[in-house]
């Protein structure tokens, strides 16, 4: 083919930039008109033009740089286009419609192309400048971190998006210790859901790379080079490269120098022009209807409306891009479209395989796709976005759309009739692969009657309860209505298992976070519900009680802001009063304070102490910053934990009493406040059997007596009324302490949320109780450790915090918009 | 401007509301609670519910619904209705997000 010279007829094409959308943008040109252009190319980078998002391959030394060119030189050649390599353009003179570089050279252009691309961002830290510290985007960038990894070390990687990630996984892949530190709590969480972002950072710790999301990176230490990364909280990180990934920019700096429209990137509009009307832009450093983006599919899209429009077709027009991601790490499945942000129950589909480690969740409106995200099987995400993108009515084949294509046009089966009709071999718990045949014949031949009995001798259902509903529909079909499997009462209608099991897989699997508990047990809903979140986050706190991190919006609103919500919105405060005792200061302060914030009410509880009622939301971090000035604390009067310790005057004054009641009521109170628990608790020290405290009808009682303290559980006094049950009798204070902290304990490792502590007892039974705690020393003194190690994690006064600012906006309204600003506004 | 073309008002970050979570617009006839779903939508609904007037700002939101912290109600983000056996309306705003940001549109929400 002749190489085309320069033709002074022709108009001149100046393109800015070497990436992949100018290389598509000219393909496109070559394509419908070659030789329409003469074209002159320039690059900054020294080298022709190659495939960027291959370099994750290259790193990972999956492939070499020859193998992701995309036009080599002779492609340039063979276009008559003028490729300037290395040569950065610096400015442009609209006016004279002339481009000028860094070496000084000088082009008059008629049509112009900006194809800038886009930077990485580097955050903001002391220490950024570090020799060291690298991005992920270039070829350079590759060759300075292959350099390293030769030599081995650590790598922090900051930033858990696709990029970071595929740095870790390339850097690990050669030698490296790697650490991702993620801003955010879910890896990727642009693309994927918390359950998602989950499975992914199970599946790159595998490869071992310790990931640590919600952490924010303080400061790149190192004198003359990269020594350590300082996270929040204090810890230091040894590393010897530092790969900043946090994100890219688009690059319109010489756009805006040039006086076009830039906002956060070249603004275009839908026939890809820029405010001026002789100039285009394309790729990554383009705004499109507030959009920028930093995928391949939109810029090719966007590439052939440039060649049209350059062309003359003036119905070429670009309207956005739906875009689809996956993962480039090699062994790991994940792929996700659209925006699947969607949280309402009826227009979202999930299905959850935890043996397989698989996760799909599509997301409908109006019988049409909006997003997907598919984890660990992603064969079908294609056949998902050709729906996405073509809007396909898919209300035929909803039922079985989550099966994917190979599924449709079969006749959808209803499950409990699937159960019957299957064949004996058929899997029924994947988890320890236990077949339909195994369990029929255990239950026969054993006489089996219950689920416990199934799963104790055939392990079917007994590890992630999935199949639970599938077990038991065996059951009744060998036992008929004989079985009473209706008296097992599921969590919630997000999960068939019951609070116990739920409990139970927590511990046993060491599943440490809600997204972890929803896909290891299968939950039917992506975000579960007002009933089964404040559960599974008090499980959570119990379980891993220094670990886990508190879900403020899986807490109800009394937990959340500390104080108890009234009927007309406003709150209720009430600071504790150690065993009921208080001081004329403690008075004088809470009077000071009722005056101050025009608090209605002031009322002494039944818990004796004294309640503030009436204060607005907002008065509330000022209301405990003053009592807090005085000594006092929260009194958890708002929370599933230690409300009170009841007592009475005991023998310091009383002419009855046999011992220091109140002194024993502070010391427990000290002890076991801040817990937090299945439901509230409330105990009472009497000073003798006459029981002024009512210590018979609390959670735990405590009765003094000549001989020492008998111990009583399982009273109540609300909405049932119980008296309580002797416990058993010890001698000293520390002994009752130590006592009541092993009750408690217990209490909050197996009673079901919302179970008050008789309510507990009642199910599992006194006797039981009483033999651990009262004759099992070890497991007594074991209870009492574990009690003590997760009361270290609740030794602050919230309201202290609170006061001092912690999540402050919780208080104040996003907004206030006055009569004033509305009239300047019209 | 006449007084029906839109008004929108720059109600601050979206970042500001956390996920799962509401925060309280104060306008001069109302107070409106500001949702931001696990998914990033955003709804606005009049801070009453349709029952016995509780804050649904304060209420769990889950999925596009929120309990209504006072009695449980459980009300629909998108339409403001009540679900399920319970019957009532909350009155809803149009609210959205433009680059980060989001926008109430203050003509209807100043409306009697």
């Amino acid at each position: 083919m002749p190489v085309t010279t320069h033709q002074a007829n022709r108009p001149k094409l100046v393109v800015v930039g070497n990436g992949m959308a100018a290389g598509r943008v000219l393909e496109e040109l070559f394509e419908r008109r070659s030789g329409a252009f003469d074209v002159s190319v320039y690059g900054s980078e020294p080298r022709v033009n190659y495939n960027r998002i291959m370099l994750s391959p290259v790193l990972a030394g999956e492939k070499a740089y020859e193998d992701i060119i995309i036009h080599g030189e002779s492609w340039y050649a063979r276009h008559g286009v003028a490729l300037h390599k290395g040569e950065t353009v610096v400015s442009i003179d609209r006016n004279a419609k002339r481009v000028t570089t860094a070496s000084g050279r000088n082009e008059h252009y008629d049509k112009l192309l900006i194809a800038t691309g886009s930077a990485p961002i580097a955050i903001p830290v002391h220490g950024v400048d570090l020799p060291g510290v690298v991005t992920f985007r270039d070829l350079d960038d590759v060759d300075a971190m292959l350099g390293q990894a030769e030599k081995g070390g650590h790598a922090v990687v900051i930033g858990g998006g696709l990029l970071g990630l595929e740095a870790a996984a390339g850097l690990k892949s050669k030698g490296m210790a790697v650490t991702v530190v993620h801003l955010m709590p879910t890896l990727m969480e642009r693309q994927l859901d918390p359950s998602a972002g989950y499975l992914l950072q199970k599946a790159i710790e595998r490869r071992g790379i310790e990931v640590l999301t919600g952490t924010n990176t303080q400061a790149i230490l190192g004198s003359s080079k990269v020594e350590a990364v300082k996270l929040d909280g204090g810890r230091d990180i040894r590393c010897d490269m530092v790969v900043m990934a946090v994100g890219i920019r688009p690059n319109a700096r010489l756009a805006k120098e040039a006086g076009l429209v830039v906002e956060r990137g070249v603004r275009v509009d839908d026939e890809m022009l820029t405010s001026d009307p002789d100039i285009y832009a394309v790729g990554e450093c383009v705004e499109h209807r507030g959009q920028c983006y930093g995928l391949v599919a939109p810029l090719f899209e966007m590439a052939k409306v440039v060649a049209a429009r350059l062309c003359g077709d003036s119905a070429a027009r670009y309207q956005g891009s739906v875009v689809s991601t996956k993962l480039k790490v090699s062994g790991i499945d994940l792929f996700s479209a659209g925006d699947f942000t969607l949280g309402d129950d009826d227009d979202e589909i999930i299905l959850r395989d935890p043996s397989r480690g698989v996760y799909k969740r599509i997301v409908l409106r109006d019988n049409r796709l909006k997003g997907a995200v598919l984890y660990g099987e992603t064969e079908d995400g294609p056949w998902l976005f050709d729906l996405l993108k073509k809007e396909t009515d898919i209300a035929a084949m909803r039922d079985t759309l989550i099966f994917g294509q190979a599924y449709q046009g079969g006749s959808p089966l209803d499950p409990t009739a699937a159960v019957a009709v299957l064949p004996d071999d058929a899997e029924i718990c994947g988890c320890n692969g236990v077949c339909k045949a195994a369990i029929v014949s255990t239950i026969t031949e054993q006489g089996l009657t219950s689920l416990d009995e199934v799963r104790a001798q055939t392990k079917a259902s007994a590890s992630c309860g999935q199949c639970t509903s599938k077990v038991e529909a065996l059951i009744v079909g060998a036992l008929g209505d004989t079985y009473k499997g209706a008296t097992r009462k599921p969590m919630c209608r997000c999960t068939d298992l019951t609070h116990e099991e739920v409990r139970g897989f927590i511990v046993s699997r060491s599943l440490s976070s809600l997204p972890a508990v929803m896909q290891e047990l299968g939950w039917k809903t992506s975000c579960g519900c007002p009933s089964c979140r404040p559960a599974l986050n008090y499980y959570l706190l119990c379980a891993f009680p220094l670990a886990y991190r508190d879900d403020a919006q899986s807490r109800f609103v009394n937990e959340r802001v500390h104080a108890n919500i009234q009927k007309d919105g406003t709150f209720s405060v009430v600071p504790r009063m150690w065993g009921g005792l208080t001081t004329p200061n403690e008075l004088r302060a809470i009077a000071d304070v009722a005056d101050r914030f025009s608090i209605p009410t002031v009322k002494v509880t039944g818990g004796q102490r004294i309640d503030l009622l009436g204060v607005k939301k907002e008065d509330l971090p000022a209301v405990w910053a003053e009592l807090n000035r005085a000594g006092l604390v929260s009194g958890h009067a708002y929370a599933k934990g230690l409300r009170t310790v009841k007592t009475c005057v005991g023998k310091e004054w009383c002419r009855f009493g046999t011992q220091d009641s109140t002194g024993l009521g502070v010391k427990l109170e000290r002890l076991l406040c801040g817990s937090w628990t299945p439901a509230k608790v409330k105990l009472a020290v009497s000073g003798c059997p006459r029981n002024c405290a009512e210590a018979t009808v609390k959670d735990i009682g405590v009765i003094c007596v000549d001989s020492g303290f008998d111990i009583h559980i399982a009273g109540a006094a609300g909405l049932h009324v119980r008296a309580t049950d002797l416990l058993g009798h010890v001698e000293t204070e520390e002994e009752t302490l130590e006592y009541v902290a092993a009750i408690l304990q217990l209490y909050r490792e197996e009673a079901a949320y919302l179970d008050r502590l008789y309510k507990w007892v009642e199910k599992t039974g006194l006797e039981r109780v009483r033999h651990i705690i009262t004759e099992d020393h070890v497991a007594r003194k074991a209870l009492y450790e574990r009690f003590l190690v997760s009361q270290r994690a609740v030794r602050k006064d919230p309201w202290a915090e609170r006061a001092a600012g912690f999540n402050a906006q919780e208080f104040a309204p996003l907004a206030i918009v006055a009569p004033i600003a509305q009239l300047a506004a019209e | 401007m006449t007084h029906l073309s839109p008004n929108w008002f720059d109600i601050g970050p979206l970042e500001q509301i956390p996920q799962r979570g509401a925060r309280v617009v104060k306008t001069p006839r109302r107070n409106i609670a500001v949702f931001r779903t696990a998914g990033d939508e955003v709804f606005a609904l009049e801070n009453r519910c349709p029952h016995k007037g509780g804050p649904l700002s304060e209420g769990i939101i889950h999925g596009r619904k929120v309990a209504c912290p006072l009695h449980n109600w459980i009300i629909d983000l998108d339409s403001g209705s009540a679900t399920g056996a319970d019957h009532g309306c909350a009155r809803s705003f149009p609210v959205k997000i433009e680059k980060g940001r989001v926008y109430l549109e203050m003509t209807v929400a100043v409306t009697p």
